[in-house]
């Protein structure tokens, strides 16, 4: 089997995989109408994204990791 | 837990990634998704620690327009007086400095598609930086998953202040600064990717995962901050040298967020992030949140623990100068461990007269952190007179208060 | 000769034909139901045959079911004297959150609780809010998912062809 007809192959079976499960309706197991938990805003994420973003600042301009929370970062020459 | 990820090639995170992509490219809508809440948020905050003192403001306002767009725009404002130990140590004088930043961002919802755009612009005397954002996020399975890809590309330029005017009689003595021009001007370049799944578990529980590599290139190191040498023999037996980090910083980051929802009507909240880099540091978070409603109220209640090993060319004290191409004594790259706990209290209200304003809560919060540092020292208390040589002393600790009082309304 | 690849490729893209043509439930007869109304009383759908049925399926945590309630009002009212009838159904195991929304945001038409969805389960519901429309022969002839701004006018065109039969 040639190194072309292998990726051709794999990339229809990705291709058509991900149409199958990002695309059709697949029966959710938490319906719509179940949903009201969490819809609820104590179990939102994020409640008070001001408020995050800022602690997530401070945490960050005192250690040296980043990244990870889905947060976007900004600048700081914060001595 | 050894995570042993592919820095340079990053490939592991690509097949998801690709599938995504692919999708959203075979993808048709079918049902509507939702854009963010019309909100609008101000924030008053206060840092107390380590001989600085921070007070800040941010104001977010946030709108739909039409029914597939809504805009934000964010102005923030710290000003910072006082001097943290890196700059006392390295002999400079405490001051008092303003840093702003603005940020203007989009969402644009197409079925089941949210597209993201942002832009950020942070200004302070020494350091200007410019930040562009692009996200793509898709709901599937009846809106149970939902993935997301971010790319962040940040332009930086540094600069050094020198004291023209030092008043030591003054409480704040560095009155005047100005740019060093023999510093100049250093660019630091920064790219990230990152991917996100959020995934509805349970009537009850949703979980979130979220991967990021970021790539810093430039100027890296701290235009303010020393490393220091022993120097046996001669005054205080150490001296004092430029940092010098490398000039390229690749890092992965893989966070976890689990929340659950309590039969008597709370909320528990547990997160995990690891962290590795190129200068092999390594750290990782656990923190474990409760929220309870009761009535108007709301009570949030955190404890985090952090740690983290120290970049391979840190070294409080290296044993003569230039022993290394590179070396720092940034108390950011040492090893260290942070705890913190924190809480919060919410009170929503109706504004009489105001019926355009759906609701509205008055919040406060507040945290301490203990940084307790494994190999940084605090020189300040360095006296061989009294027998306490550079290397001996003993190790720092700081303990920081930060308090947030907020408004919010949506409308 | 298939190779692994291509026979993997085809067996999901014979999955998603087949996953894709599960469908709604157009032009059949609307599932029957008896519910605990506000108010105390108990409605059941077959009371309203004859009619053009509109039931609303919503929450007091969706946002745009909320949105939609005062225009579903006014469609009510003013259709009412044809022979429409709007049938609200909660789907919350709660009422206390229905009861409270409905004290600030009144409305005039019947509302009834399906705490246990098993209506919403008959139904097959998609989404948040879901619009059934039912014709005067008891067969369900449009669902409509979700709710933006200008849908009221399609609920208005549906309710008008509804009548005209």
């Amino acid at each position: 089997m040639s190194l072309a007809r292998r990726i051709f192959g794999l990339t229809a079976a990705v291709g058509l995989l991900s149409q199958l499960w990002a695309c059709s309706s697949i029966e959710p197991w938490v319906k719509p109408y179940e949903r009201e938990r969490l819809a609820d805003p104590i179990m939102a994420f994020d409640r008070n994204p001001v408020s995050s973003a800022y602690m997530d600042h401070v945490i960050e301009v005192r250690s040296a990791s980043r990244g990870g929370s889905g947060a976007a970062g900004g600048g700081c020459g914060c001595n | 837990m050894q995570l042993n990820l592919p820095l340079r090639r990053g490939g592991r995170w690509l097949a998801p990634v690709a599938a995504g992509a692919l999708c959203l490219l075979y993808g048709a809508p079918s049902r509507t998704d939702v854009l963010p809440e019309d909100r609008a948020d101000a924030l008053g905050t206060y840092y107390s620690g380590g001989g600085q003192d921070i007070t800040g403001m941010s104001v977010l306002v946030r709108k739909k327009v039409g029914d597939h767009v809504s805009l934000s725009y964010n102005h923030l404002e710290d000003i910072v007086s006082g001097a943290s130990i890196d700059v006392r140590t390295s002999g400079a004088s405490p001051y008092r400095e303003k840093r702003a930043q603005d940020g203007l961002n989009g969402e644009f919802l197409y079925g089941k598609t949210t597209y993201t755009l942002g832009v950020t612009h942070s200004y302070e005397p020494d350091y200007r930086s410019n930040t562009a954002s692009f996200g793509i996020s898709q709901s599937m399975f009846g809106d149970l998953t939902t993935v997301s890809m971010t790319y962040h590309r940040t332009w930086n330029n540094v600069f050094r202040m020198t004291c023209l005017i030092d008043d030591p009689k003054l409480d704040y003595p560095c009155v005047e600064k100005v740019h060093d021009t023999s510093f100049g001007k250093k660019d630091m370049d920064e790219r990230s990717y990152g991917v996100g799944l959020t995934q509805i578990l349970t009537r009850n529980s949703i979980i979130s995962a979220n991967f990021e590599v970021i790539t810093d290139q430039g100027w890296l190191s701290n235009p303010y901050r020393s490393i220091m040498y022993a120097t046996p023999g001669s005054g205080a037996g150490f001296a004092l040298g430029p940092e010098v980090d490398p000039s390229t910083r690749t890092s992965n980051a893989l966070g976890l967020d689990y929340k659950y929802f309590l039969p008597w009507h709370a909320a528990v909240d547990l997160q995990y992030r690891y962290f590795e880099d190129t200068w092999h540091i390594r750290a990782q978070t656990a923190q474990v949140g409760y929220t309870q409603p009761w009535h108007n109220f709301t009570f949030d209640g955190d404890f985090r623990f952090y740690t983290q090993t120290h970049a391979d060319f840190y070294s409080d004290l290296f044993s003569s100068a230039n022993v290394q191409n590179f070396e720092s004594r940034n108390r950011e790259l040492s090893r260290f461990n942070s705890f913190t706990v924190g809480t919060g209290v919410s009170y929503e209200f109706h504004i009489p007269h105001a019926a355009f304003l759906s609701r509205s809560t008055a919040n406060f919060r507040v945290d301490h952190f203990l940084f307790d540092y494994k190999d940084f020292r605090d020189a300040l208390l360095i006296d061989p007179s009294k027998g306490m040589a550079a290397g001996t002393e003993p190790l720092y600790s700081v303990q920081l208060n930060v308090m947030q009082l907020f408004f919010s309304v949506w409308y | 000769m298939l190779t692994r690849w291509t026979r993997l490729g085809l067996m999901a893209l014979t999955t998603v034909i087949f996953a894709t043509t599960a469908g709604a439930a157009a032009d059949q007869p609307a599932p029957g139901f008896s519910l605990p109304a506000r108010g105390g009383s108990t409605i059941d759908l077959s009371q309203y045959k004859g009619q053009v049925v509109m039931i609303n399926f919503w929450a007091s945590w969706c946002v745009p079911c909320r949105q939609e309630m005062p225009l579903l009002d006014s469609i009510y009212k003013k259709y009412k004297p044809l022979g429409f009838t709007l049938l609200s159904v909660n789907v919350e195991p709660d009422q206390k959150d229905a009861e409270s929304f409905l004290k600030q945001t009144p409305v005039t038409f019947p509302v009834v609780f399906d705490a246990k969805s098993k209506v919403s389960g008959l139904y097959n519901v998609q989404g948040m809010p879901t619009t059934v429309f039912i014709d005067r022969k008891g067969n369900v002839r449009l669902m409509h998912v979700s709710y933006k701004a200008g849908d009221e006018n399609l609920y208005m065109d549906q309710i008008r062809t509804l009548l005209r039969e």
